[in-house]
């Protein structure tokens, strides 16, 4: 059952889960995207280019945070506009991996369109890892 | 090498076609820890009144990279790969992308900023079905890391 435009406030929490990314993840999302860039899943290369450690593909990031979204809104289909800005990177441990929590608030409501922005809040190791992640969903007004 | 500062308003050809495969899409929504019906299961995609199974909203990027390809090997653009870093994204779909859609998407640079030594180079990229119909549109941000 999808949400319908009407229930909507801003500032309700529509979505929350806590995603766990391993290097397993990393060398999937590698594989399905087509983004070999050895920066996440070599810990040599990552070291040589001075980072903390392999790093998740920000578009993982971007591509799993949405996910409780589309969840909720009923389907990928009814997002219209999805964007982020990175602003940190996710460092994936090759034991542990790494947990992202994701919130997603009602930002901003738009009655004439019936489309609702959704604010992502995505925090890894207490800090955001995500600027202006913001995702346009379409929802069904209350006339139909 | 330091990128080229007339760079803004360059267009590059329109990318051989890309045909979106059934078990891509399941293998991408796996990949993004996606448990959307839509992307997985045929009869669900049906049922929400679609051919196939629904892409997850940042398959675009598949799509886009082909494109962007094309910018990061042009000489002429200066861009060095390895002090690229991901700024910002963003997708703006006209309808979803779904399997069996064949899609050749158009990359323009938009503009070229220099900041703080590093370069931000935005680029759009028009994603379009074989009739020219607008699926979605990808805005990346790259910022390529200045030579301290």
């Amino acid at each position: 059952m999808s949400p319908r435009f009407g229930e909507l406030t801003v500032g309700d929490v529509v979505a929350e889960a806590t995603l766990d990314l391993s290097r397993d993840s990393l060398v999937r999302y590698a594989g399905a995207s087509g983004d070999f860039n050895p920066i996440h899943y070599r810990d040599d290369v990552a070291a040589s280019v001075g980072l903390p450690g392999v790093l998740a593909h920000g578009m993982l990031t971007m591509g799993a945070a949405v996910q409780p979204v589309v969840e909720w809104a009923g389907g990928a289909a009814h997002v219209v506009d999805y964007q982020v800005r990175f602003t940190r990177p996710v460092v994936v441990d090759p034991a542990t991996g790494a947990r992202l929590e994701v919130s997603a608030k009602v930002g901003a409501l738009d009655a004439e369109k019936a489309t609702a922005r959704i604010d992502l809040t995505v925090r890894y190791d207490e800090a955001t890892v995500l600027g202006k992640a913001q995702v346009v969903v379409s929802l069904e007004s209350d006339a139909s | 090498m330091s990128v080229n500062p007339d760079l803004a308003g360059r267009s590059y050809p329109a990318t051989s076609p890309y045909l979106v495969g059934r078990e891509k899409v399941r293998e991408f929504a796996r990949a993004v820890l996606s448990a959307d019906p839509t992307s997985h299961d045929v009869e669900a995609a049906r049922a929400a009144g679609f051919d196939d199974v629904v892409a997850p909203p940042t398959f675009a990027v598949v799509v886009q990279e082909h494109a962007l390809a094309q910018l990061l090997a042009d000489d002429d653009a200066g861009i060095d790969f390895s002090r690229v870093v991901h700024g910002d994204q963003r997708f703006s779909f006209t309808r979803p992308i779904v399997a069996g859609d064949e899609l050749t998407a158009t990359l323009t640079v938009v503009s070229v900023k220099t900041l703080a030594g590093n370069s931000m180079v935005t680029a759009d990229t028009v994603v379009t079905d074989p009739s020219g119909a607008h699926v979605v549109t990808a805005t990346s941000t790259l910022v390529v890391r200045g030579e301290a």
